[in-house]
């Protein structure tokens, strides 16, 4: 418990100056890093033809990230399907079915990465490399870009301009995440992590058999999936093998590293918005430049950090009560739930691996969630089910002030006043997107789990009987949905069925919230801001913040308990019964 | 007319262009300069850390194997038996090449009650001073990745009794070897103290004269 403690202590103290840094790119200030990174950008400007003076409408910003995205899906989908050839294929990997090809590209490009192929013998050295590691750049940066320009609309400095996508995509990948990466995949390398083009290595073992030991560049890979909160595995058991995670210090490099810029979005959006209040109110600018968050950025941060939290005290205590099956059957369950995990991980910092994966969106595992106990392991369902607690790429801050302006209308209802938000009236056609969006997530996530539970090629994916076997489904439509990429591994995915049926659901669940959050941004951004008066509800006060987390729960409750029953819940119920 | 054409035509182009900077960038330069700047700085490791006698590797610091000499120290079960085979297996395609993972029982999975309990049994037949109960947790469990290559420092003190009596080594000697092969948590705070199998095996073989 401590260590996880220490852990999350140590993710506090350096989220503040990297939020503050993302806040700095974001507004286009002054970097220390600019006489270099000013070259190079400037350089991808003028070969691709972008002028970053040029802003862009909301309409325009979504085209152009959609346009790109399709144009990556491309690239991506044939060098797929021609990994054959003998570039960078020192293993003799063979192409990639066109199915599952297509939930491959699909699941990089959306930032989810749910794996329906096992990397070792799956994908190529120029696969992993140039489609996988760059699309785990790309999709990332793809999300920030739509995060950055959904808060420029909600601070409302300009009536049109949201930025330019283009400039956004290129100074994301140049100044936050290559510079990451690149420390980073030093840093594992460090630990152990290989990073090399050699054929995979057959040594002869003390006992005279042979062993294959994996090799590739994985540390250049491994490094951008936590940092992009991408997830997916070079090898694939994922960042519980020790050569994507050989150490607890690899193991903490990887966990700070997929928090980070969630973390920091948050940071980001509180002062982006405080900027607003400052450039209005010229005597209270000192004051507010002292407050590290912003205080709309605070009360979103602490929601978040409460629901995180929970959940995973839950899921620690859940592991460490072990598994009374196997207590039954005379294996001691002192040291918790070790089935699925790795000693030298242990319980406490795989139940916070697991949460933190669940929560930030990444999807990277470092246990196998199917073989958590049933509580534990719904609580990585749930957050996947939230898909609002940090969140991974700026989409969980986005999706988050969906129930935050939710919020604010309810609250207005009940005390008769008119919603506003950041000084902006929320009206009609702000709560019919907001509702339309918060709606999407669940409707794809059940529909879909009542589409394969209803179907045989459906049932034929479920590995594990019983009431564990809905878990298994929810988990995987949960997951593709909210761009997660974790898995239930047993699932036996790779068919037509799962691999159509998660693709569509991951592209759904990507696209549709991102278009519809920046029609909302692009709307409040229009309005004229109104003055603050006495029958203002204010949104930075600790009522606020509970009234958040409240009706997160009671959403979340309302719209997943009954299928949250018939899964976890009652197998938790029948194994201790 | 023809301007709106016109405009969303070069939208394309930015966005094919800007695709394929980043393909070159984030796909080909980046991997390839840090496999350059990690193979000059941390060879060893950036070549999966392999562990060599004579020059000859025999396995990885990083990755278990599936000891089965008595004489032995055990890992836990892997459900890829940490990718050693025979030669046999793998031309009978018993071993169909490298993977990672577990075989995912749920909890409640008769499978994983089955394979524990015939784990249990055998385990208490090779070791029959050893009472059920004092058999630590993550013995009898198996890994995520199937290829964890530690067990716990209690998991490894119920082995040493039967492996006193296989390798005619002296109780003292095991625990020394055991001794230099358990890492401690980082800073006393972070992780669990575990013991590198492979390294107790390489270090028996030694004592036993298996190996110079």
């Amino acid at each position: 418990m401590f260590q996880i403690l220490m852990t999350l202590l140590i993710f506090i103290i350096i989220v503040i100056p990297i939020g503050m840094y993302m806040y700095r790119i974001a507004t286009y200030q002054k970097t220390f890093a600019d006489p270099v990174l000013n070259r190079l950008d400037n350089g991808i400007f003028k070969v691709c033809g972008i002028d970053p003076q040029n802003g862009m409408g909301w309409k325009k910003y979504v085209l152009s990230l959609v346009l790109t995205n399709a144009f990556m899906v491309f690239v991506g989908y044939i060098i797929l399907r021609i990994q054959f050839l003998p570039i960078f294929n020192p293993n003799g990997i063979s192409g990639m079915e066109e199915s599952l090809s297509f939930n491959t590209i699909i699941s990089f490009m959306t930032n989810t990465n749910l794996q329906h192929y096992a990397g070792e013998s799956g994908l190529s050295y120029l696969s992993q490399m140039s489609v996988i590691t760059f699309m785990m750049f790309t999709s990332a940066a793809s999300g920030y870009a739509a995060c950055v320009a959904f808060v420029r609309g909600l601070a409302g400095k300009d009536k049109k301009n949201m930025g330019n996508f283009y400039v956004d995509l290129v100074r994301v990948t140049t100044r936050i995440l290559l510079p990451l990466s690149i420390i980073v995949t030093l840093l594992l390398v460090w630990q152990g992590v290989p990073q090399n083009l050699s054929q995979n290595v057959t040594v002869k073992t003390l006992e005279g058999t042979m062993q294959d030991i994996a090799m590739g560049p994985i540390a250049a890979l491994e490094s951008i999936k936590h940092i992009g909160t991408n997830g997916g595995g070079f090898l694939g058991a994922n960042s519980s093998t020790p050569l994507e995670n050989p150490t607890i210090i690899s193991n903490i490099i990887e966990l700070l590293s997929m928090m980070i810029l969630p973390g920091a979005c948050v940071i980001m959006f509180g002062k982006m918005v405080r900027d607003r209040k400052s450039s209005n109110n010229v005597p209270n600018a000192i004051k507010a430049r002292k407050s590290l968050f912003g205080r709309e950025g605070r009360t979103v941060f602490v929601a978040m950090s409460i629901i995180f939290l929970i959940g995973l005290f839950v899921c620690y205590y859940a592991e460490m009560a072990g598994n009374p099956a196997l207590v039954n059957a005379g294996l001691s369950q002192s040291m918790g739930n070790m089935e699925g995990k790795e000693v030298r991980f242990g319980v406490s910092q795989s139940a916070l691996f697991t949460t933190v994966t669940t929560s930030f969106t990444t999807g990277t595992v470092n246990n196998m969630h199917d073989t958590l106990t049933p509580l534990g392991g719904m609580i990585p369902l749930l957050h996947m089910m939230l898909n609002l607690v940090f969140g991974g790429k700026g989409v969980g801050l986005m999706n988050m002030i969906m129930y935050v302006i939710l919020t604010v209308f309810i609250c207005g209802l009940m005390i008769g006043r008119t919603p506003e938000y950041l000084g902006k009236k929320i009206e009609g056609k702000e709560m019919k997107l907001t509702a339309l969006c918060i709606i999407i997530h669940p409707l794809l996530i059940l529909a879909f789990s009542a589409i394969a539970v209803a179907t045989k090629s459906g049932l034929a994916g479920i590995t594990n009987e019983g009431f564990h076997g809905l878990s298994q489904v929810l988990y995987e439509y949960s997951s593709s949905a909210a761009n997660n990429g974790s898995g239930f591994e047993g699932l036996a995915d790779n068919t037509l069925f799962w691999n159509i049926t998660t693709g569509l659901a991951m592209f759904f669940g990507r696209y549709l919230s991102i278009v519809i959050q920046l029609a909302i941004a692009g709307s409040i951004m229009r309005k004229q801001f109104v003055n603050e008066s006495a029958g203002t509800l204010r949104t930075d006060t600790t009522t606020f913040t509970i009234a958040l987390v409240l009706i997160v729960y009671i959403f979340a409750g309302l719209t997943f308990f009954p299928v949250l029953s018939l899964g976890p819940v009652a197998e938790h119920l029948t194994l201790w019964g | 007319m023809k301007e709106k054409f016109k405009t969303s035509l070069s939208g394309v182009k930015k966005a094919f262009l800007v695709t394929l900077v980043l393909l070159i960038i984030c796909g080909l330069i980046y991997p390839l300069v840090m496999t350059g700047l990690s193979q000059l700085i941390f060879p060893h490791q950036a070549n999966g850390s392999l562990v060599k006698v004579n020059g000859e590797a025999i396995g990885s610091e990083l990755i278990g194997q599936d000891f089965t000499e008595d004489y032995f120290m055990k890992c836990r079960p892997s459900s890829v038996n940490y990718n050693t085979y025979t030669e046999e297996a793998k031309e009978s395609g018993e071993y169909a090449g490298p993977a990672s993972g577990s075989n995912n029982y749920a909890p409640s999975n008769k499978a994983l009650v089955e394979r524990v309990q015939a784990d249990i049994d055998e385990f208490l037949k090779a070791n029959p001073n050893i009472k059920k109960e004092d058999i630590p947790t993550d013995l009898l469990t198996a890994s995520g990745s199937g290829l964890d290559p530690h067990i716990s420092p209690k998991s490894a003190e119920v082995q040493l009794e039967k492996l006193e009596e296989t390798t005619g080594l002296s109780m003292d000697t095991l625990q020394k070897i055991v001794d230099d092969n358990t890492e401690g948590k980082v800073l006393g705070i972070f992780g669990q103290d575990r013991v590198n199998v492979l390294g107790v095996n390489l270090q028996i073989a030694k004592e036993m004269g298996l190996i110079d």
